[in-house]
C-alpha cells in the first residue's frame, strides 16, 4: 500500500524520535509512504477568521503537492499538522469561491487544487488500512505489564467535524496500545489541553496544566504517558524540569510517542525509536519491563 | 463600576466587526455556562468565556478587548465542542484578538524570548504562538 506523507517541520528536527519510529513501523507493516517533494510548513494553527485567506495558502499548497504526486490521500503524524491541513481542506471543499481565489493566487503552481485530497492521521491508517488485530498478530515484544496513560490532547479530536475520534471519550489510542499488549490506565485528563503555544511566553500556565495532567495519570497508576503531538510532548516531557521546580513532590514519568512503543513491540531495533531524544529518561522503565536489552 | 447600556452601544460597529470576522451569531448563546465549565484555562482568566459573550451582547467593547481572557485562551476547542447552540466561541475569541492585533499591536515580542529557549522549542510552538499573538 502506498500513500503520500506530509512530515511537517518539527518531525524533521526536535521530533525525529517520532518520525523515525513511525517510518520504521510503517515499513515493517508494508505501508510505503512517499514524502511529498517541496512540502512547506502547514502554517499551524488553522486561521479562525472568515476573511483571512492568506493563512490558508500554506496548507492548501501542500495538498497541491499531493495531487502532483498523482495521489488522493496524505498521511501525517503531528496532531497540529493534521488539524490544520484537514480544516483548510474542509474549508475549500465547502467554499468554491475561496478555493478559486486561492488557486488564482497560486497561479504559478502547475496544478490547481480541486478539494479531492483526503487528509489522514497515522492512527486512522493503522486502524483502517492495517487493522489493530493484524498489528496484534505481528507483536514480537508484548508490552504486557506496562501501564500507560494515553494523552490525546486537543487537535486530534476537536472540533468534532475534524477529529478522528469521539472528542469526549476517544478510544483509538487505547485500542492500539491494547493490541500491543499494554494495560491502558483510565484518568480524567486525557483530552485536557496542555497549554499549547503558551509554552513560549507563559511557562507557568503550561506548568500548571502539565502538572495536573501528569499527576492525575501517575496517581491512577500509569508508568508512562503516550501521545501524538510534538508540542504536547514538549509541554509534558521537556517541561517536567520546570514542573519539578514548582512542585518538588512531583515524581516524574516517561513520555513516549505512540510510534516509539509501536516500533518496540513490533520487534524492531530499538535504535529506530531514538529514545535518547526523549527528555525524561525512559531506559529504566523499559529495562524493568524487559523491553530493551542494551545498557 | 458603571456600565453604560444603551441602544448606541448594544448595536454598534464593534458587533458588526465581530460578526464580519467570526461569522458567528452571539445572540444564539443562552448562557448555559458549558463553555466556562469546560475551559481548561478558566482559573487564569479574569472574565469567563460565557461572561465575555454576555458583555459583548451588552456592547462592552473596552472591557472585553482589555481582558486577560482573550489572550489566555489556548484555542483548545473544548467550548465549541460542547456548546448546545452551536456557537463557535473559538472564532469569537480569535476575532476579538484580531481586532487588537490588526491595529499592529503584537501580544508577543520575539526579541523577549531568550535565544537558548528559541533553539529548544519545537517549531510548531513558535509558529502557532506567532499566529495567535502577532499581527
Amino acid at each position: 500500500m502506498k500513500i503520500s506523507y506530509f512530515p511537517g517541520c518539527t518531525l524533521k528536527t526536535t521530533a525525529k524520535n517520532f518520525e523515525e519510529s513511525a517510518l520504521a513501523s510503517l515499513s515493517f507493516l508494508g505501508i510505503d509512504v512517499v514524502e511529498l517533494p517541496r512540502w512547506n510548513c502547514c502554517g499551524t494553527v488553522y486561521s479562525l477568521t472568515d476573511d483571512d485567506l492568506m493563512h490558508q495558502i500554506a496548507p492548501v499548497r501542500n495538498l497541491i503537492r499531493v495531487k502532483e504526486q498523482k495521489d488522493t490521500r496524505v498521511v501525517t503524524l503531528c496532531s497540529m499538522c493534521y488539524n490544520t491541513l484537514k480544516r483548510a481542506n474542509n474549508l475549500v471543499k465547502e467554499d468554491e469561491e475561496k478555493l478559486n481565489k486561492l488557486n488564482d493566487f497560486m497561479y504559478r503552481e502547475n496544478v490547481k487544487y480541486d478539494g479531492k485530497v483526503e487528509v489522514l492521521h497515522l492512527l486512522e491508517v493503522l486502524k483502517n488500512e492495517v487493522g489493530f488485530s493484524e498489528i496484534a498478530k505481528k507483536v514480537k515484544r508484548s508490552l504486557k505489564g506496562l501501564r500507560v496513560a494515553n494523552y490525546y490532547g486537543c487537535l486530534l479530536l476537536r472540533p468534532p467535524e475534524v477529529g478522528l475520534d469521539d472528542p469526549e471519550h476517544p478510544t483509538i489510542l487505547n485500542d492500539l496500545l491494547h493490541s500491543l499488549g499494554a494495560e491502558v490506565i483510565d484518568y480524567p485528563y486525557e483530552t485536557e489541553c496542555c497549554g499549547s503555544y503558551h509554552t513560549v511566553v507563559n511557562v507557568d500556565l503550561v506548568v500548571e496544566r502539565a502538572y495536573d495532567i501528569l499527576n492525575s495519570a501517575i496517581s491512577q497508576g500509569a508508568e508512562a504517558v503516550v501521545l501524538s503531538c510534538p508540542l504536547c510532548n514538549f509541554n509534558l516531557d521537556n517541561r517536567q524540569k520546570e514542573i519539578k521546580k514548582k512542585f518538588p513532590d512531583f515524581k516524574g514519568i516517561p513520555v513516549f510517542y505512540f510510534t516509539q512503543l509501536l516500533a518496540l513491540s513490533l520487534g524492531l531495533d530499538e535504535r529506530v525509536c531514538r529514545f535518547e531524544l526523549n527528555f525524561v529518561n525512559p531506559y529504566p522503565l523499559l529495562k524493568s519491563k524487559h523491553l530493551i536489552t542494551g545498557a | 463600576m458603571r456600565m453604560k447600556i444603551s441602544i448606541k452601544n448594544v448595536k454598534n460597529k464593534f458587533l458588526d466587526k465581530l460578526r464580519e470576522l467570526s461569522g458567528e451569531n452571539i445572540y444564539a448563546c443562552y448562557q448555559c455556562g458549558k463553555c466556562s465549565a469546560g475551559c481548561p484555562s478558566l482559573s487564569e482568566m479574569d472574565i469567563s468565556p460565557s461572561e465575555i459573550i454576555h458583555l459583548i451582547k451588552l456592547g462592552q467593547e473596552e472591557e472585553v478587548l482589555n481582558s486577560k481572557t482573550i489572550w489566555i485562551c489556548a484555542s483548545c476547542f473544548t467550548c465549541v465542542t460542547r456548546c448546545p447552540k452551536g456557537v463557535d466561541l473559538t472564532k469569537i475569541m480569535e476575532a476579538l484578538r484580531q481586532i487588537t492585533l490588526r491595529k499592529n499591536v503584537d501580544h508577543v515580542n520575539l526579541s523577549s524570548i531568550p535565544k537558548k529557549a528559541l533553539s529548544q522549542f519545537p517549531q510548531i510552538a513558535l509558529i502557532s504562538s506567532f499566529r495567535k499573538f502577532t499581527a
